[in-house]
């Protein structure tokens, strides 16, 4: 990593880092250090000095059934959204990579969905899965009120799992086909002369040497469940009906700018900044362990 | 153990032919060494009979059989890959094993037959390990073995050794020649070395832009090429070619020197005929007095010799001399060069032309003495 | 390779089919709903095909969402992002990458963990700040007893709040940083005997070299501003002052209250917020996919 050839006019490489430095100080880590700041203190940001609590403010959150709705809610949001996607990445992805006459096609389309910002995955599929209008409400004609996301806490949140599993899929898809596709070619003609037909390939070959991108992704698609799914949420349950769909990061919000509760929101943000830091430090050590073949 | 026929074989990417028409026979347990530039189709050829690649025209049939729509799996043969392509993921016994437990074979038999092949490869060490942590030679190793241990009836060499550094080419070149002749496996071995076609080849096959220029000995494709490529191509250097005219006293040059020819071997040539002149380096000999005067450019020094680069009617030429002399730049340097070294090809086409009076080809025969008793 | 798998193939086509129909058709709804009236849209099932309003909603919607004010706005947004974006991650990885001096690594990781900070876990903070940027440092000189009274600067409302913000990356620097990485000793060498400075190295040598990292770069941070959602919404409440994004939530009734959204003039609003960024990536596939790939590893 340490190149021989360097410049050595530090003023100019200090003039040259000092914006980002800037910004991530003011914007990344100022905001950060409050909110840790805000989580020990009582006393909105606005006038007033901040009165030192101590744990006071998490063991608030804690004891509220609201708030661990909120993390179950995340919780079972992640779970669903991510095994979906992947599980839909993936298999797309083995497909396309059988490169059979007119795979191209696909390739060049399942990756669309990523590019759609998250309110308008949301309003797309508020519309195609609404009881009365749309395309699922067929169902509600066969069977009256089987399905009604505005009513039932189960409907909105298999809603907003849909949604955003279906984002998510195609991001997926573009991953795990790049994995696949950096599998040496000869490696499968091996595998075939070996006696080991697509199936057995997949299971022998592909899966076990994409099981990195795989690792990546499950944690990738946590992390954005968690953060991400913000603009999904509010266009389509607003985290109703009943808190059903209320993600932490949806409490944290509505806590924060309607409630105007700043401790709470902000013990609320410390908890979940922890566990997106967990996460990804989970990733870090994974990359730098990653497996290095040949 | 199985012959193979190859019959008018073409294979077409789009509208590129890479192979244009292939007949070969190749007999039950001989070693076949396909040699040629990158880019001839020699590697397409292997491919197309271990099913890697469709055959787009023409057929090919393993022990008999036609195999033309067979799967790798279906027509016995084992493949050497070039970058070895070993499962990075699987120890060096799953690597051996993996066709076997494909196949279905119970795991302590397995365990059995890849002990016996790892032995045999001197890899029993090695077994647990990953591909990753072995050099490149144990590599190449397994990769023979995943090959070796399904005792196939065809085993297929796709620049094997391409990979490796030259000395462990020469002990690895050494081992693959021991193997075939312990397994009398029929083999096809693809290279691009000549060296390692040479030495490894019962029979050669010089193929060039997707055909084949020619199939023999290595001895006879050394001695007696085929074409004009085949010349320029085998030898190191290759074999000198020049332009020249038939008259009655020999092969005029373009500088009006002549070279000798024996009539008696070419009784049909009209004069006046246009032919290409081959000559090997090392039939070519520094005379003294006249004869046919070359310039002098520049030398080689090889340790056991020396290439003399010359210029003889505006065509250079190579000549591999035994001597110490020296020659000043531009040197005029007089040569000899017996009329039996001489080959002739036709300009055109660049086949050889037909010889009267062949000359004998040395062969390699066992001649010292009787083998051992086994 | 030669394979005789016809029942696996069937499968696998009928997978794709799938697969695409399950993509794609969620976007071909959203469009055919955006092209009929009223009364239509409304129709269970709803029909596969287009139907006759297209212009007529489009127009609608266009004046009551009062798109072509806030498309403009959310373009203005994503390019200033991502020419922030693609600026700063260059400048920062040639400073760490080119001069050698003990912090940068120390920089790179400050940088860098970022990454572990995404804007959602840090809102109410951020808002704060927004409100004033000068505020962390007027905070710190009261710490460090120094009497010095900094003006406000608020952001709200403002296109600098919506893309200052937004603009340090991780991802690009990270990106610039391994493609730096790449460049051969001997080109710096070559230049500095050649006589060029840092800067000119960094015009004429690195900047013309990475234009492939620049254009994967852009296409994927375009994308990301362009989709930007939680941010303007918070600090934007003028109404001249919203993106395209945001202004999906004012057009249709909330979810919790009121009656369901006109369908068709909602659906062609939501064409009209996807369309820009999925042209982007169809046109620039190759470089999307590439930038992807490469800030993700």
């Amino acid at each position: 990593m340490e190149r021989r050839a360097t410049f050595d006019n530090l003023w100019i490489a200090a003039a040259l880092i000092a914006p980002q430095l800037l910004l991530v100080f003011v914007f990344f880590y100022w905001p950060a250090s409050q909110a840790v700041y805000w989580a020990f203190t009582t006393q909105p940001p606005f006038g007033g000095s901040n009165e030192w609590v101590g744990l006071q403010n998490f063991q608030q959150i804690f004891a509220d059934a609201v708030y661990w709705n909120s993390v179950v809610v995340s919780l079972v949001f992640a779970f669903l959204s991510t095994s979906l996607s992947i599980a839909m990445g993936l298999l797309l992805a083995v497909m396309v990579d059988r490169q059979l006459p007119g795979y191209s096609v696909y390739r060049f389309t399942y990756f669309w969905p990523y590019a759609i910002a998250a309110p308008a995955v949301g309003l797309a599929f508020r519309f195609i899965f609404a009881p009365d209008a749309g395309f699922v409400s067929a169902v509600n004609h066969w069977f009256p009120n089987l399905w009604n996301p505005a009513l039932d806490g189960v409907d909105a949140m298999a809603l907003i799992v849909i949604a955003n599993a279906w984002k998510m899929a195609a991001y997926n898809f573009i991953f795990f086909l790049a994995a696949l596709q950096a599998i040496p070619r000869t490696l499968n003609e091996a595998a075939a002369m070996d006696g080991a037909g697509v199936l057995r390939r997949v299971r022998d070959l592909q899966l076990p040497l994409i099981l990195p991108t795989l690792f990546f992704l499950l944690v990738i698609n946590i992390t954005e469940s968690f953060v991400d799914s913000f603009g999904i949420v509010d266009i389509v349950t607003g985290g109703g009906p009943a808190r059903a769909t209320e993600l932490m990061v949806f409490k944290i919000y509505s806590d924060g700018f309607k409630g105007l509760d700043y401790s709470m929101a902000a013990a609320q943000s410390l908890v979940l900044m922890v566990m997106v830091v967990g996460l990804t430090f989970v990733q870090f050590r994974y990359v730098e362990r990653r497996v290095h073949y040949n | 153990m199985a012959p193979i026929s190859i019959r008018r074989v073409t294979k077409a990417f789009g509208k590129t032919e890479v192979i244009r028409g292939v007949d070969l026979e190749i007999e039950n347990g001989s070693f076949v060494v396909v040699l040629g530039p990158s880019g001839c189709g020699k590697s397409t050829l292997l491919r197309m009979i271990a099913g890697l690649e469709a055959i787009s025209g023409g057929e090919i049939a393993i022990d008999g059989k036609v195999v033309n729509d067979l799967e790798p799996r279906q027509r016995g043969c084992a493949m050497v890959f070039q970058n070895y392509a070993l499962y990075p993921h699987m120890t060096v016994a799953e690597n051996i094993g993996y066709g076997l437990k494909v196949s279905g074979m119970p795991s302590s038999e397995r365990r059995a037959r890849i002990d016996t092949v790892a032995a045999a490869l001197g890899l029993t060490d090695f077994l647990a390990r990953k591909p990753g942590q072995l050099s490149g030679g144990q590599r190449q190793r397994v990769a023979m073995g995943r090959a070796m241990i399904r005792e196939p009836k065809v085993f297929l060499f796709d620049e094997p050794l391409s990979n490796l550094d030259a000395k462990l080419r020469v002990a690895m070149r050494i081992e693959i020649r021991k193997l075939h002749q312990r397994l009398a496996a029929t083999s096809v071995f693809v290279t691009h070395d000549q060296v390692e076609a040479m030495t490894l080849a019962d029979r050669l096959l010089v193929m060039n832009r997707g055909v084949i220029e020619q199939v023999g000995s290595p001895l006879e494709i050394y001695h007696r090429p085929a074409t004009t490529f085949v010349a320029g191509f085998i030898g190191a250097p290759g074999m000198n070619l020049i332009e020249a005219t038939v008259t009655a006293d020999g092969l005029r040059l373009a500088d009006g020197q002549v070279l000798p020819l024996d009539h008696r071997r070419y009784p049909h040539l009209v004069t006046e005929t246009a032919v290409t002149v081959g000559i090997r380096a090392e039939a070519i000999a520094i005379g003294t007095g006249d004869g046919i005067i070359a310039t002098f450019d520049f030398a080689e020094e090889l340790g056991n010799g020396r290439h003399i680069h010359l210029e003889i009617a505006s065509t250079s030429l190579v000549a591999h001399i035994d001597s110490l002399a020296v020659f000043a730049p531009r040197a005029r340097v007089p040569l000899v060069i017996s009329p039996r070294a001489i080959h002739l090809f036709d300009p055109v086409t660049g086949r050889r032309l037909p010889e009267a009076v062949v000359e004998q080809i040395p062969t390699a025969v066992a001649s010292f003495g009787e083998p051992l008793p086994a | 390779m030669i394979e005789r798998t016809p029942v696996l193939n069937a499968l696998t086509h009928v997978t794709m089919a799938l697969g695409l129909v399950l993509l794609i058709l969620p976007i071909w709804i959203v469009f055919v709903a955006s092209t009929h009236d009223y009364v239509t849209v409304n129709r269970v099932p709803l029909p596969l095909w287009p139907g006759s309003d297209l212009i007529a909603n489009y127009s609608k919607v266009w004046a009551t969402g009062n798109f072509g004010q806030t498309m403009l706005n959310s373009l203005v947004v994503a390019i200033g992002v991502t020419a922030g974006k693609i600026i700063l991650a260059s400048l920062s990885a040639f400073s760490i990458v080119f001069f050698r001096y003990r912090l940068r690594m120390v920089f790179f990781w400050l940088i860098f963990i970022t990454l572990m900070l995404p804007l959602e876990v840090r809102i109410v903070p951020t808002y704060a700040v927004a409100s004033n940027a000068l505020s962390p440092f007027q905070q710190m000189f009261d710490w460090l007893g120094i009497a010095v009274a900094l003006p406000e600067w608020n952001l709200l409302n403002s296109y600098t709040g919506l893309i200052l913000p937004l603009v340090a990356t991780a991802t690009g620097t990270f990106l610039y940083r391994q493609f730096f990485l790449t460049i051969p000793d001997e080109l710096a060498e070559a230049a500095r005997m050649d006589g060029a400075g840092p800067i000119r190295f960094f015009i004429d040598v690195l900047l013309p070299l990475s234009r492939n990292n620049m254009a994967a770069l852009a296409t994927i941070m375009f994308v990301y501003a362009w989709n930007q959602y939680l941010w303007p919404l918070l600090i934007t409440t003028r109404a001249d002052m919203q993106t395209a994004a945001t202004q999906l939530q004012k057009i249709v009734p909330g979810p919790l209250f009121g009656q369901p959204p006109v369908w068709n003039e909602a659906m062609a609003a939501t064409l009209l917020v996807m369309a820009p960024p999925l042209l982007v990536v169809i046109f620039m596939q190759r470089w999307f996919v590439r930038g992807l790939i490469a800030a993700d590893k």
